[in-house]
């Protein structure tokens, strides 16, 4: 069967990536539809949804709340690939290299990772974001650097147990260089996993992201669904909705990014999925 | 004679869109008191399904009885209810499966797991049990049956849990006992000492056995009846006698006639030159330890191996699992560095060589793997993994293809193999085509690491033909490591015994077999399992091989 | 030797085992706060307004910022075990005492999140795996994929419009109503009805992980061989699912509880800062905004450190649950 076959079978991905392409969607068009900095005042202030030509509402300053969700999908979309993108390189080489040559490299990979399931994740971001002032690279930089361990552990014990397996010493009783057996015949093997692993890292880097942002230390710059909703909180009693909608946004990101990354691991590991 | 078990017209039915409709169609097979039913075949038979079937066993709700009665004295247990079931289970009709590490529960005592046999079974008082139980132990000869009474199964040797495996299910005293390969994941001397177990304890109890298992051996020296089965159809049936001697279906025939004899084959004249001697081999595996680690294990998988190779000749390295065997094979082709000794090829020393060093001498020295399933990469065609090492060493893409062509149609390929994943051919083809791969580099010496061991039988006998073809053909010179002394018989000029790290004894097939000095080769000989039946009369194998 | 002995002896072993990591983690704080203050004389010298050179030094060599780095970092290291964390010149308190004065708000907090994601996730994942493919499996499942994608702060603030502001039931922030100085049980009960919203909104999301944990790891030990067995020796299926199956499903939903613990912390960060409630997070929120980056970096610290008792106790429960663990 073909990967889309075998994704199709499950339905809920299908629902997710229908409800991704919409906010991908959104994010590419924001400008077009909202051509004004989302900062700026639009109207009258604390406006509930579909009073004074706010699809859904405006809050204290006047700012409307529909075009900084539409904004504020490119900021989560952007930082969630990226932060993801850097974190997944990173794991893959540290992991590759450790799980492949084993030893002193592998030893001092474990304690970074040992050391990163025990320091708190989310606190240690904070710090790094705090340390370096909160801009687009700083948070990029913090989400990577709390969530790489992670793929670099998979990537280890993938390797660790494909470098035994029998294929790749029939490479090296070829006399096969190292390189080439990590790039070619190893790292192939173990795709699936890291593919899916990726997806759904995705989906935990917006959540830090928004965290980040609520606890005020997003780009000042940027629009963002985090900032929104911790700039409203002090609204809750009287205008709910600038909290509501874009939680809701944040909500339904993440929840189609992890449909569509349990997809993806039906579709390239069908065993496991017979098993469950 | 008691009739225990009637099964007539049993259809097993697999779930929809299966390769076949029924795991088991038109099966009529019973049992009677006292006597030992082997049910033979090979993998995909349907034996292990009618076994869960009588068990009321089978995996629900995908593979079902669609037909057929399965009486038990009398009562029907495909109509049974599942509370009807379960009170047979484990009282009258018991099982034991084929892999005791993981049919024993991990975190829970052995002493609570036969305990549960007697509460869901019998009322009793606590103390009663458990002497029960301690007697059950010392029944199976199990050492020191207070301790193992608390053990955990990890904590007892494979031999150990399936004793402890046989002590849960004779329990209650079953009337039938089934057993589902129970010896097929044991070592050889292990596998006849625990067949003598079962033996011995059906002939105390007047035990019903239905033996499942896919080794005639093993059927020559338990079975009073012999039912074979194949592709879910049972071929034949007849007593032991019968069936091994006078086989008539022509299935059964090429069963037992691919059974390998343990008559070794002829000796063939030795070559002077050797191309390959190991001098003092040692290799030691250190586990643990470290500043927090706690004890330190030191494994002497190899401890002072000495071997010598003639060129043309097939050398075999015999052992059970833990023997060192293997780790001599991964030192010879330097996929392990040995800590001290001599591997001279020619009259260069391999051993201290680096990578870059190792290289030109790589190509004369290949190796062939144990399983066909993880020894080809999956996503790689079959003919670049082939091609792939003439190509490393500078042939021409042309070259190549030719080279890879030429070995598919020696190692009995179709060349339309060239352009397909691994995942695409049966166990048997993927050896083959690992034999290609090992002949791409035209090696001088071939070392093969338990090449038939993951095989049916009757592939078994293919590969080897095929690997004995091509050694005189090449002119190759072969180690073959093997657990297997009847496939060693086959194969192998000369055969090395291993035990423990430690090179036993070392010598030409055919002496070796007729007067073994050690007392280790001696068991190893006598725990072949259907030895005396199958060396008395190689004559009446000949007509149907 | 006995088995109270062996105990003893691997609790200790995984004592010794932490120290490296604790050393790591006060060492990575020491280059961080390097990062972070660049030279706390200039934070001074700042706050002071004018300063000369010559005072700077004097400051600098006052507080030992003119030695080498290994020098300060010995010397932060001695700190640390004397439990000095330096100072909160905005609070103007020793950051310890800022930080003993709340961790035990977060400690509560923390032991009641896991105890009711921990105990509710095994409950509905189990209901969930019983009833495979039921409208039971379904309605779980769902429930645990939306929760799993809910940002904390946003359930919160949503927990707080329902239940506070519309329908009154729960206070919206803080750990006790202090203008009622309630005492002995009238406390418990209060600082446990401030308790309820804040552990639910941290609960959630691992609420969910552990239901899909629980569910997944049910259903994979109800595949194994030792069921089989189990049957064939004719024990029950209520027997097989809640002693075989369920001893064995459990030890992966221990491992992960540990695993969490510092994702929690994180966790309450957002969820303190939230409901106002007097902890750690809180205290971290209240640095971020005061760039009191001294501070920020002892609460780290601190957290990082109970992450490892956690674990430490984890493990600890982990090895009676797993005969496999070698405690010897």
């Amino acid at each position: 069967m073909t990967f889309w076959a075998l994704f199709s079978r499950n339905k809920g991905a299908v629902v997710g990536l229908g409800i991704l392409a919409v906010i991908t969607v959104m994010a590419a068009t924001a400008g077009l539809f909202f051509p004004q900095d989302p900062f700026s005042l639009a109207g009258k202030p604390m406006s509930g949804p579909g009073e004074n030509g706010f699809l859904l509402g405006s809050d204290s300053l006047g700012r409307d709340v529909a075009a900084g969700i539409a904004h504020g999908a490119k900021t989560s979309l952007l930082i969630g690939l990226l932060a993801t993108l850097v974190a997944v390189l990173v794991g893959v080489v540290m992991g590759a290299l450790a799980g492949y040559y084993g030893g002193w490299i592998d030893n001092l990979l474990m304690r970074v990772t040992e050391m990163f399931q025990t320091i708190p994740s989310f606190v240690f971001a904070i710090l790094l974001v705090a340390i370096m002032k909160p801009s687009i690279e700083s948070i990029v930089i913090a989400i990577a650097i709390v969530s790489w361990p992670a793929v670099a552990r998979l990537v280890r014990g993938e390797f660790l147990s494909l470098r035994n397996r029998e294929f790749v010493q029939a490479c090296h009783t070829l006399g096969m260089s190292d390189l080439r057996i990590m790039l070619v015949e190893i790292l192939p093997n173990c795709l699936s996993p890291v593919i899916v692993i990726g997806s759904l890292m995705v989906a935990t880097a917006i959540l830090i992201e928004s965290g980040l942002a609520f606890l005020g230390l997003g780009d000042p710059n940027i629009m963002s669904w985090g900032f929104q909703v911790g700039a409203g909180r002090t609204l809750l009693r009287s205008a709910w909705w600038v909290c509501t909608f874009p939680g809701i946004a944040i909500l339904l990101t993440v929840l189609a990014i992890n449909l569509v990354g349990e997809g993806i691991n039906d579709a390239l590991n069908p065993r496991l999925r017979e098993r469950t | 004679m008691t009739r225990l078990l009637d099964i007539t017209d049993l259809h097993v039915a697999l779930p929809e869109n299966s390769q076949r409709p029924y795991a088991v169609e038109k099966l009529d097979l019973h049992l009677d008191q006292n006597e030992i039913l082997c049910v033979v075949g090979e993998s995909g038979s349907g034996k292990s399904l009618t076994a869960r079937a009588v068990m009321g066993l089978l995996p629900k709700p995908h593979v079902r009885i669609a037909k057929g009665v399965v009486s038990f004295n009398g009562e029907d247990l495909a109509a049974a209810s599942d509370e009807r079931l379960r009170q047979i289970r484990g009282s009258d009709i018991s099982m034991i499966f084929q892999e005791p590490m993981t049919a024993l529960n991990p975190v829970m005592t052995i002493g609570v797991q036969i305990d549960e046999v007697f509460r869901f079974h019998e009322k009793m008082p606590g103390r009663e049990r458990r002497a029960r139980a301690l007697q059950l132990l010392r029944d199976v000869h199990l050492p020191d049956p207070e301790q193992t009474l608390n053990a955990y199964p990890h904590e007892l040797s494979g031999g150990q849990r399936q004793r402890a495996m046989i002590a849960m299910a004779l329990a209650l005293d079953p009337q039938i006992l089934i057993a589902d390969e129970p010896t097929t994941a044991l070592d050889v001397t292990t596998q006849a000492q625990v067949l003598k177990l079962i033996k011995e304890m059906q002939a105390a109890h007047n035990t019903g056995v239905l033996f499942i298992t896919h080794d005639f051996g093993v059927v020559a020296d338990i079975a009073d009846r012999v039912a074979v089965m194949q592709n879910g159809l049972l071929v034949e049936t007849g007593t032991t006698e019968q069936v091994l001697r006078r086989p008539e279906h022509p299935y059964t025939k090429s069963l037992i006639a691919a059974v390998p004899d343990l008559v070794p084959r002829p000796a063939r004249p030795r070559s002077d030159e050797t191309v390959l001697k190991v001098n003092g081999l040692e290799k030691v595996y250190r586990s643990g330890g470290g500043i927090f680690g706690g004890k330190e294990r030191v494994v002497h998988a190899a401890n002072k191996v000495t071997l010598d190779l003639a060129r043309g000749e097939t050398l075999g390295i015999v052992g059970e699992s833990g023997s060192g065997k293997s780790t001599v094979a991964r030192c010879i082709v330097r996929l392990n560095d040995a800590d001290a000794g001599e591997i001279l090829l020619g009259d260069v020393d391999l051993r201290p060589l680096g990578r870059a060093a190792m290289r030109p001498h790589r190509s004369k020295i290949q190796m062939v793997f144990q399983d066909p399933f993880a020894s080809l990469n999956p996503r790689v065609r079959v003919g670049k993994i082939i091609a792939q090492g003439p190509l490393m060493y500078g042939a021409t893409p042309e070259e190549a293809r030719t080279r890879t062509l030429e070995l598919l149609e020696t190692v009995g390929l179709d060349e339309r193999a060239h352009d397909r994943f691994p995942h695409e051919f049966s166990g048997g083809q993927r050896q083959r085509i690992g034999i290609a791969r090992a002949l791409a580099l035209e090696p001088e010496i071939l070392v093969a690491d338990e090449p038939v061991s993951a095989l049916d039988v009757s592939i078994q006998a293919q590969i080897l033909k095929l690997l004995d073809e091509i050694r005189d053909k090449m002119n190759l010179s072969m180690v073959f490591i093997t657990h297997d002394l009847r496939v060693a018989a086959q194969v192998c000029d000369r055969i090395a015994v291993m035990q423990r790290g430690k090179l036993v004894e070392i010598g030409p097939t055919g002496a070796m077999f007729a007067n073994p000095k050690e007392p280790y080769t001696q068991e190893l000989l006598a725990a072949v399992p259907g030895r005396e039946w199958f060396a008395k009369e190689p004559s009446a194998r000949a007509q149907v091989g | 030797m006995s088995i109270a002995a062996r105990r003893a002896r691997y609790v200790v072993k995984r004592l010794l085992q932490a120290i490296p990591i604790v050393l790591a983690i006060v060492i990575l704080n020491f280059f961080l706060l390097q990062l972070a203050e660049g030279d706390a004389v200039d934070v001074l010298a700042g706050e002071a307004g004018s300063a000369t050179p010559e005072y700077m030094a004097e400051l600098r060599a006052k507080f030992g910022l003119d030695q080498p780095l290994p020098v300060q970092l010995a010397v932060y290291l001695k700190n640390v075990v004397m439990f000095d964390l330096g100072y909160s010149f905005r609070h103007e308190m020793p950051v310890s005492e800022l930080i003993f004065d709340r961790v035990l708000a977060t400690l509560l907090l923390m032991v009641s999140t896991i105890l009711f994601a921990v105990g509710f996730g095994i409950v509905l994942g189990l209901i969930a795996a019983m009833g495979l493919n039921t409208w039971r499996d379904t309605a779980i499942s769902i429930l645990s994929l939306i929760t799993y994608a809910t940002p904390l702060f946003w359930v919160g603030l949503m927990l707080i419009v329902v239940f506070s502001l519309n329908l009154g039931w729960f206070p919206t922030s803080g750990m006790e109503n202090f203008a009622m100085f309630y005492e002995g049980w009238d406390r418990v009960f209060d600082i446990a009805h401030h308790l309820v919203l804040p552990t639910i909104t941290l609960s959630l999301f691992y609420l969910a992980l552990y239901t899909r944990l629980m569910r997944a790891s049910m259903l994979e030990q109800a595949g194994q061989d030792y069921v089989t067995t189990a049957r064939a020796k004719g024990v029950t299926e209520r027997r097989i699912m809640f002693v075989h199956v369920l001893r064995n499903a459990l030890l992966p939903v221990v491992t992960m509880a540990g695993v969490q613990v510092g994702a929690l912390i994180g966790g309450s960060v957002i969820v303190e800062s939230v409901f106002a409630w007097p902890g750690l997070g809180m205290l971290a929120f209240e640095a971020l905004f005061a760039r009191d980056l001294n501070l920020l970096l002892g609460i780290f610290l601190l957290s990082a450190l109970l992450v490892v008792a956690v674990n430490l106790v984890v493990d600890i429960v982990y090895s009676s649950l797993d005969p496999r663990i070698e405690v010897g």
